[in-house]
């Protein structure tokens, strides 16, 4: 991708890395939960892989962004029950329950938007005093 | 460099630099989640000793040619974390949020000498 240029380049992309994450949280939410018939079907965790992405000339200014380089699924399995009753269980009467974590996702979760904030914040606080700068001598 | 030029030069020197740590500070902050990601600073004072100690080369005859020593000397620093984290990330959200508005709170600062210098050279061209 192209290079980072200011600051709404920095925190921007990190913002979208962010974003990124909080939709895997979203959609192991959404899943948890659920079960399916056989073990390899059954819902696992997305987890965003965060790579840091440099400036071309990053040893001289320091400039630097975060971007998702990949999601994958945790390797985890997912938790056999005994419901001989439901539609979807298998010959011997199991279901797969989807291995998500509520909680690590709930953490994940609050650790992620804090982070959204985080970077909002910066780039609020520096468009301000871009405005100022502006304005010199007025 | 001509009178007026010199009489900002410090300052504006000083908000460049303070300009380009909270690009760096940024970039800390942007982050603060990637594995192995080693937190960078750079030692304001030092650099700003640098710039303003090397400026142009006087000259003493017509012929010679004005040069200027380059004064960009960008020496970007790793943080010493205080609690180092298991992924190999030194960023420390409260550090960085401390720094940051610190550096804010200087850029501003430096903003407002250069404002007060300039509105005195106002004056004094207008004569009031």
């Amino acid at each position: 991708m192209s290079d980072i240029k200011n600051i709404f380049d920095i925190s921007g992309r990190a913002m979208a890395s962010q974003l990124v994450r909080l939709n895997t949280v979203a959609s192991n939410l959404a899943n948890a939960g659920t079960v399916s018939g056989t073990k390899e079907e059954a819902f696992r965790s997305l987890k965003p892989v965060f790579a840091t992405k440099f400036a071309d000339s990053f040893e001289k200014n320091g400039v630097s962004t975060v971007d998702v380089v990949g999601i994958e699924r945790v390797d985890r399995d997912p938790v056999r029950a005994h419901m001989p009753n439901h539609p979807s269980a298998d010959a011997d009467g199991y279901v797969y329950r989807a291995a998500v974590d509520e909680n690590e996702e709930m953490i994940e979760m609050v650790e992620a938007s804090r982070q959204y904030q985080n970077n909002v914040e910066v780039i609020s606080t520096l468009r301000a005093l871009m405005m100022r700068t502006i304005n010199m001598g007025k | 460099m001509n009178k007026i030029g010199s009489y900002l030069n410090f300052h504006a020197q000083a908000l460049a630099l303070r300009s380009r740590r909270n690009e760096v500070l940024a970039s800390n902050i942007a982050n603060a989640a990637t594995p192995n990601f080693k937190a960078r600073d750079l030692d304001f004072d030092a650099e700003i000793r640098h710039h303003i100690g090397v400026g142009p080369l006087r000259t003493t005859d017509d012929r010679h040619l004005p040069t200027t020593v380059n004064p960009v000397r960008d020496r970007m620093l790793y943080r010493d974390p205080i609690n180092p984290s298991m992924d190999g990330n030194t960023v420390e959200m409260a550090v960085e949020q401390m720094e940051f508005s610190e550096n804010v709170i200087r850029y501003q600062t430096t903003l407002s000498f250069l404002n007060k210098r300039i509105n005195g050279l106002m004056s004094a061209i207008r004569g009031e």
